[in-house]
């Protein structure tokens, strides 16, 4: 009996200790928020609502306005995941079901590798390398002749929305590659040869089965990419122009709001380093948003695919 | 077992007091820390490096924070000295909690490079085609104001590429209160500041993310420090001065510039040395700060930190050309020398 009681009072610790240190997370999250909250009061108390959708960043006159910066995460994010999610789904359906053993491992290895790049190599390759062929490539003859649209709208210098969205996409095709091979590989194997032994071909198998099977998981593996997308900053900086204003045009500058605060953080002060707070909490803010709509489109999606199955 | 414990107790005691003798003879080398510009830090880690190895009781703890931090730090009093390439602002100043000196170290310039194929030196800029470039106002290359001035140079016709720092910057800084001091548009639209808005251009984080920038892209114009310039082989311009002379950036006529600037130094020496007068002058420069309390609250470490300025302001300006910064001129340091004596432990000189 005593050994017993010994057993539950251990198990009670246990729960406690662990009940702990959840609490510890919630805790550092809340003062996380609480920290961001005080010290962008300054900038909220002066601006209010208007610091969402006004334009201006003006240092000198302390005049701060957040909405190029959101314009500038967003469409940079938008633009990567366009690139990234048809091409690393292209790929891992083809690592996973078309390619030769012997090439299987090295594709996969190169592609996780990519991951572990410090994003300042990135930045600096994109400067060096990305920035100029995507100028002299795509840029310059595409104004040349598409010109006209405002998407494609030059002068083109280089540094731009595109130069960004371009860079962001590579550095989340790791992210994007890996969980989709992953989903790819729970897909029951008997299932797959059910579809080919009906007559069925391979893209028809594919076809089924990924969009039966997969599409949740897929989408979960676009938000993970998302979500590093939104809050990258060195490579960024490096490569989006850094210009608060917003263009029309893919191929003129832009500026995201982690390399805002990156930039002008460290010789900040009063009004301006309440404003890049708040910049960053509004970050915050966005990715939660992005995070909690995801969550409930992909609980409605794996209902769907459950009830299809 | 007795004999045993006392051994043991024997070995422990004898532990103790070599550790203690240990530590006693390394007499614990002062430790000095600042935080601040980081324009400076390879001239101050050189200086920290080279007064440690002949004065083994001081040390030196510097983090380049940017100016801004190394004023915030002195502030709330965390560090010994700080380092800024802006002096205090009145409205900083008032935060202190007691008198504080700004000794100047060492000076930069700031240079205007470019990217012109088949122009690899030669450009000349006067104050307001420089200023107009910056405004947006002259956007091609051959245009006829900047021909006027550079009959000799093949001008591309192409577009400028404005290029400028995206990160908050003394650099910056002294480039638009010089653009201010010379151009009442640019006054009156830009302003001057550690980070401003600019009209146009592409930022670029850092003297490298300039010079990537203006590297990369042909045609593009931007401004760096002239050290960075140096050390990188840029095309660099020329610029008209206050006496109408075009002066290339040199250590040379960065020193002239504070050469001339000294005459009238005022006594706290926060002082801007942009546009300044001399035939020899380099319009962009810039002096760079320490910046120290003058009532010291302890009084070795006070000491030790007046010593190391003496000893950087005599031998230290030794050191700076190689590492491309202009040294101070010799009545400068004549100045510093009485400024240095006012530094004090409850009203006794550390000098």
């Amino acid at each position: 009996m005593a050994a017993r009681s010994g057993k539950i009072s251990k198990d009670l610790a246990f729960e406690k200790a662990s009940a702990f240190f959840a609490s510890v997370v919630l805790f550092l999250a809340a003062l996380l928020f609480a920290v961001l909250l005080r010290e962008s009061l300054p900038a909220l108390r002066k601006f209010g609502a208007s610091f969402i959708v006004s334009g201006t960043w003006n240092p000198v006159l302390e005049r701060f306005g957040a909405l190029p910066f959101i314009y500038g995460t967003l469409v940079s994010s938008c633009l990567a995941l366009l690139i990234a999610v048809p091409l690393s789904v292209g790929a891992a359906i083809f690592i996973n079901e078309f390619a030769p053993p012997w090439l299987k491992a090295p594709v996969s290895l190169l592609a996780e590798l990519l991951a572990a790049i410090p994003s300042v190599i990135y930045g600096l390759w994109g400067i060096f390398v990305l920035v100029p062929i995507l100028r002299d490539v795509f840029m310059k003859p595409v104004t040349r002749y598409l010109g006209w649209i405002p998407l494609f709208k030059g002068p083109v210098y280089g540094p731009s929305m595109l130069a960004a969205g371009v860079l962001l996409a590579i550095m989340i095709i790791p992210f994007i590659l890996s969980v989709t091979r992953e989903v790819l590989a729970t897909v029951p194997q008997r299932q797959k040869e059910a579809v080919l032994s009906l007559g069925g071909t391979r893209w028809e198998m594919l076809r089924i089965v990924v969009g039966q099977h997969c599409l949740p998981g897929i989408f979960g593996a676009t938000v993970l990419g998302l979500g590093r997308a939104l809050g990258e900053t060195m490579a960024v900086t490096m490569v989006i122009g850094n210009r608060p204003e917003i263009f029309s045009s893919v191929f003129q500058q832009g500026y995201s709001m982690a390399a805002v605060i990156a930039n002008e953080f460290a010789e900040a002060g009063g009004l301006q380093l309440s404003s890049l707070v708040l910049i960053g909490l509004l970050l915050m803010l966005l990715t939660l948003l992005v995070n909690f709509a995801a969550k409930g489109m992909l609980s409605k999606m794996v209902a769907r695919a459950s009830r299809g199955i | 077992m007795r004999n045993f414990f006392r051994i043991l107790t024997g070995i422990a005691a004898a532990a103790v007091l070599s550790l203690a003798a240990t530590t006693g003879a390394a007499a614990d080398p002062l430790m000095i820390n600042g935080a601040g510009a980081t324009f400076p830090y390879p001239l101050y880690s050189k200086w920290f490096y080279e007064y440690s190895n002949a004065n083994p009781g001081v040390r030196f703890n510097y983090q380049s924070i940017g100016s801004g931090g190394g004023i915030k730090q002195i502030t709330a009093g965390t560090v010994d000295f700080g380092a800024s390439d802006a002096p205090m602002k009145e409205k900083e100043m008032a935060k202190l909690p007691g008198p504080i000196l700004h000794l100047p170290m060492a000076m930069g310039a700031v240079v205007v490079v470019y990217n012109l194929d088949k122009v690899e030196s030669g450009l000349k800029l006067t104050p307001d085609l420089l200023a107009g470039i910056f405004l947006g106002k002259i956007t091609r290359w051959n245009d006829p104001r900047i021909a006027e001035r550079n009959k000799t140079v093949a001008l591309p016709n192409a577009d400028i590429v404005v290029a400028h720092r995206s990160d908050g910057s003394g650099t910056t800084d002294i480039f638009t209160n010089y653009l201010a001091a010379v151009n009442t548009e640019w006054r009156a639209k830009v302003g001057q500041g550690k980070a401003v808005n600019w009209p146009l251009g592409i930022g670029g984080k850092g003297n490298e993310g300039v010079s990537g920038v203006v590297k990369q892209t042909p045609g593009a114009i931007g401004y760096v420090e002239l050290a960075y310039a140096r050390q990188n082989r840029m095309s660099v311009a020329a610029l008209r001065n206050k006496e109408g002379h075009f002066v290339e950036p040199t250590l040379e006529a960065t020193s002239a510039a504070a050469a001339a600037a000294a005459k009238t130094m005022p006594d706290d020496y926060r002082v801007s040395i942009v546009d300044a007068p001399g035939k020899d002058s380099y319009p962009i420069a810039g002096l760079t700060w320490l910046l120290v309390y003058k009532d010291q609250r302890d009084e070795a470490k006070g000491k030790a930190l007046v010593q190391f300025l003496k000893w950087a302001i005599h031998d230290g300006q030794k050191m700076e050309a190689a590492l491309d910064y202009a040294p101070l001129p010799k009545s400068v340091v004549e100045k510093m020398d009485k400024t240095l004596r006012r530094i004090n432990y409850k009203g006794k000189s550390l000098y």
